[in-house]
This record gives C-alpha cells, sequence and structure tokens, in this order.
C-alpha cells in the first residue's frame, strides 16, 4: 500500500521534467521543419533518433574503448585515492608532505597537460587512463580524507577508552565515517570520469567516442554529433546510477538517515 | 579495595592561561560498591573519569586498579559516556559488542552473550535496527549495555542518564542495579541529581567548584533494595538538604 503511494508519487515527481522534454523537443522539430534549417547545421530530433539508430553498431564499438578506458581509470583512481588519504590520515607526517600537492594539482589545466600525455605515451590507452586517473584521483581523495577526519572527539575517546589501536580506530570508526564521503566524490568522479576519456580521445586516438564525435564533426555529419552527444551523457548518468546504487546497497544506515533528514 | 586514585591533579591551558581543574583528589572504592560523584557542573567530573579510563593522563598521581599501576593506560574499566556514542554503521546488536569485537573475543560466545543480554533488557527484536531508529532510552539502555559487555568489572558512568526523562531514568536506574546486583561490579557514577545518588549509591563523593577538592564523603546507610518512594521519607531528607548545602555553597 505504502510503496504503491510512493512509485505513484515518483512518477508524478518527474511528470513536469518528462512533460517540458516532449515540448523542447516538439518546438525543436517544428521550427527545422518550418524554416527548413539544413541538417548539418542542426539537425531534427528524428533525424538524430535516426543517426543514433543507424550507427548504433559503431557507436557501440567506440564506446566499448571509451568505457574500457573509463573503467580502468576509475577504479585505479580509487585504489590510489584510498591509498593515498589512509596514508594521509594514519601518518600525519604525510599528509604535511602530501597534501599541498594534492591541492596544488588542481591548479594544472587538464587540457594542458593531455597534450603531453599523448606526445610521451602514443595514441593507445594508456594516456586516456592517466587522464582518467588524473581528473578521479582528486574528487576521491579529498572526499575521502575529509571523511576520515572524525570531528566527533568523543566518538574517537570511547574507543580510546576500550584501548582500541590506532589501526582498530581506523577501521571501526573513521573509515565507516568517511564512506558517504567517499561515495559523494565517486559521484562527482564518475561524472567527470567520461568527459576526461573523450577529451583524451579528442587529443589523439583511433577509436573511442571521442574519435566517433570528432570524425562525425569534420565531415558535417552533425546529427551523428549529436548522437555521440547522448551516447556520453547516457554512459555518464549510467556510472552516476551504478554509485547510487552501490551507495544503497553498501551504506543501508546511510541512505535511510539521509532520507530520514529530507 | 579495588580503584583507588592518589594525589591525583589536572589542568589545562585555556586563552594561554593554565587552569587547574582539580587537585589532589584521593579516593578509593571498595570492591562491589557503588559510589557517586557530585558536583557543580565545570567542577572536573568527565575529566576526572577520562584520567581513570586512561584516554588522558594526569599532571600528578596515580591510579591503581587491584594495586596495579594503571595510569594513562586505557582498557581496564567499563566506560560510559553521557552521550550514548552508538556508531550509526553499527546495529544495536553490532553496537553491543563493539568493546568484544575490539578484545577479539570469541565469535561464538559474543554472539550468545549478547542476544542473552539484548533479551533481558527487551531489546532483542531491535537488534537488527541502527541507532537513528531507537528511541533515546533504548539507545541508551545500549550504551550501558556496551559498557557491561566489555567485560571489565570496573565501571565508570558519566551522568549515563542525564538527558532522558524521568519514567525512563527510573527505569535505567533499575536496569543498571539489576545488573550491579548480580555482576557486583564496581560503580563509580557522576551525576548532578541528588535524589539519583541517594536512591543508587553506598557512599556519595561531593566535589567542590573549580579547582575541585572532595568537600565531603558521605554514606549512604539505608538497605537495599530502595524504593522509590524512599526519596519521600523523613530519614532522606536530613540527607538531601546536606547534600544541598554542600553543593550551593
Ligand atoms: N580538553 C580540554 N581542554 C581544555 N579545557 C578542558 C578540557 N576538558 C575539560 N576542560 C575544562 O575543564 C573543566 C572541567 O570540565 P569537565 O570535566 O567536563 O567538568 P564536569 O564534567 O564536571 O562538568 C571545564 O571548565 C572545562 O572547560
Ligand atoms: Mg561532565
Amino acid at each position: 500500500m505504502l510503496k504503491k503511494g510512493v512509485t505513484i508519487k515518483k512518477i508524478f515527481h518527474y511528470t513536469p521534467a518528462v512533460v517540458f522534454l516532449v515540448i523542447l523537443l516538439s518546438v525543436w522539430q517544428f521550427t527545422v521543419n518550418k524554416y527548413g534549417i539544413p541538417p548539418w547545421l542542426l539537425p531534427s530530433p528524428m533525424k538524430v533518433g535516426q543517426a543514433l539508430w543507424e550507427t548504433k553498431s559503431l557507436i557501440w564499438s567506440h564506446a566499448q574503448i571509451t568505457l574500457l578506458e573509463i573503467s580502468t581509470g576509475f577504479v585505479l583512481a580509487i585504489i590510489l585515492g584510498i591509498l593515498v588519504s589512509t596514508l594521509m590520515t594514519l601518518f600525519p607526517f604525510a599528509k604535511r608532505i602530501f597534501y599541498p600537492f594534492l591541492i596544488f594539482s588542481q591548479t594544472v589545466p587538464l587540457i594542458a597537460v593531455a597534450p603531453l600525455l599523448i606526445l610521451w605515451l602514443g595514441y593507445g590507452l594508456l594516456p586516456k587512463i592517466i587522464i582518467v586517473i588524473l581528473v578521479c584521483f582528486f574528487p576521491i581523495a579529498v572526499s575521502l580524507l575529509e571523511g576520515l577526519e572524525v570531528s566527533d572527539r568523543d566518538l574517537l575517546n570511547l574507543l580510546r577508552s576500550m584501548g582500541a589501536t590506532k589501526w582498530q580506530i581506523f577501521y571501526q570508526v573513521r573509515w565507516p565515517h568517511a564512506l558517504p564521503s567517499l561515495f559523494a566524490g565517486l559521484k562527482i568522479a564518475a561524472t567527470y570520469s567520461v568527459m576526461a576519456a573523450v577529451i583524451g580521445e579528442w587529443l589523439g586516438a583511433s577509436q573511442g567516442l571521442g574519435v566517433y564525435l570528432t570524425r562525425s564533426s569534420n565531415n558535417f555529419l552533425t546529427d551523428r554529433v549529436f548522437a555521440g552527444i547522448i551516447t556520453i551523457s547516457a554512459l555518464s548518468f549510467l556510472y552516476y546510477a551504478v554509485i547510487m546504487l552501490l551507495t544503497k546497497l553498501l551504506l543501508p544506515w546511510y541512505s535511510q538517515l539521509s532520507q530520514k533528514t529530507d | 579495595m579495588t580503584l583507588s586514585v592518589s594525589n591525583l591533579s589536572k589542568s589545562y591551558l585555556e586563552n594561554n592561561q593554565e587552569v587547574e581543574v582539580f587537585r589532589n583528589i584521593d579516593i578509593s572504592l571498595e570492591k562491589g560498591s557503588f559510589v557517586s560523584l557530585i558536583g557543580p557542573s565545570g567542577s572536573g567530573k568527565s575529566t576526572f573519569l577520562n584520567l581513570i579510563s586512561g584516554i588522558e593522563c594526569p599532571d600528578t598521581g596515580k591510579v591503581y586498579l587491584n594495586g596495579k599501576d594503571i595510569t594513562g593506560t586505557s582498557g581496564n574499566v567499563g566506560y560510559m559516556f553521557q552521550k550514548d556514542l552508538l556508531l550509526p554503521w553499527r546495529t544495536l546488536e553490532q553496537n553491543v559488542r563493539l568493546g568484544c569485537d575490539l578484545r577479539g573475543f570469541d565469535k561464538k560466545t559474543t554472539a550468545d552473550e549478547t542476544s542473552k543480554w539484548l533479551e533481558r533488557f527487551g531489546l532483542l527484536e531491535f537488534g537488527d535496527y541502527y541507532p537513528h531508529q531507537l528511541s533515546g532510552g533504548m539507545r541508551q539502555r545500549g550504551a550501558l549495555l556496551r559498557t557491561i559487555l566489555f567485560g571489565q568489572s570496573t565501571l565508570l558512568l558519566d551522568e549515563p542518564f542525564g538527558a532522558l526523562d524521568a519514567l525512563t531514568r527510573r527505569e535505567m536506574q533499575y536496569w543498571l542495579l539489576s545488573i550491579w546486583n548480580e555482576m557486583q561490579n564496581t560503580v563509580l557514577f557522576v551525576t548532578h541529581d541528588i535524589e539519583e545518588a541517594i536512591l543508587l549509591s553506598d557512599q556519595i563523593i561531593v566535589l567542590s567548584k573549580r579547582p575541585a577538592e572532595i568537600v565531603e564523603i558521605m554514606d549512604v546507610p539505608f538497605p537495599r533494595p530502595r524504593k522509590p518512594e524512599l526519596i519521600l521519607s523523613h530519614e532522606i531528607l536530613e540527607l538531601k538538604k546536606k547534600l544541598f548545602h554542600l553543593l550551593n555553597t
């Protein structure tokens, strides 16, 4: 009974957005038809849909490469982020050495570094993976670092009073305390990662969605450019959804808590 | 004699000024006794328990447990804070056995022991609940259970029922006494509630304002089990008056 009520409420919740989208697409379609805008300038939604359908196997073969780059880079960034922030938390001295570099690294523009990576490492997958790592590492490491910093001294004192070791305090209190923050960072990193891989592919690659985009654009196949954009958005959303799902599954206590305060 | 402290002093730096919290405190607790510590707010009661539990170190003085010097070492006593401090990511059952997990007790024994105590406290069906799903009284009971299951026979309780309503408070006092009866714990109980101290304790230690010194150590001679109505009796009025006076001068 309650469950049903909730789903109906959810549907109503998204109705305005869906209606707006339909109106937007209709106006777009209508305008293109009415004024005869050439497809290379602005293809109609129907035409974009058509391009998406017709080149779906081509898109899929490019998307696989991009997915591989993103997933590999993402996982490596998580591992690296966990290692670095754990180290910094357990050894404050390490934090004093590395933290300034961590912050400073964010002022380096990715667009400027990427060509160097291509120059050094060639057109293969490796430079893209590294770009994804570079982009994802920061939000992951910083959110984890913040989460590991438990501000409630009493909580730490409780564990200390029980004779807990530094390591026990780490995995019984700091680590679970940091998980919501980590997942928030992962959500940001997930959306960045797709963009990072595509930028990497723009700058030099033989395969990937970025390549599909540049080739289509160079040939004035604008409908395909749109199809590529849709695919990339869908990928970003997919990653985002996976992280959300993982948060729900792995942090049952937290999703309940945040729902309660909604 | 189990727990004793001698010549304990502690001061803090506050705005670059050294503030003496208490000086030269000596007390000793009989094995299996229930001793209350009352004093004005800010007189250093929590600090005192922190020193005994070993999460802070005294400037001078020693803490002994069964004749052994435990100054500055932790894990020797069960310590219950004023806040329940249940970990939000652990279910009630997991919270209650936190101390057992930390000390590496046998999993099976711990599980049995935990469910036995949860049942006794009427919490068994809530074992899988997370703290935010429980009422304040339940959480506090969970915190008390956690302190007991930690397995040390000396308990430090820092205003454990201070945040509860009167009824829940009575209930908690009852639970506590029943445990104390059964387990023969030595209890050092901080409270600012005179009646609570009288109902529960064998002995009441009164602290002065900062820098705190022991003003008086008073025996509470009433036989047990004590009924809540005792509070209304004439004999107790004298004791209450005296305590009230000591606290307000
Ligand atoms: N870590 C600390 N640093 C500085 N001052 C402290 C610290 N802990 C307690 N104090 C001071 O010591 C005094 C006693 O505090 P506390 O032990 O909490 O008193 P009580 O529990 O009796 O209310 C207070 O005035 C408080 O400001
Ligand atoms: Mg206090």
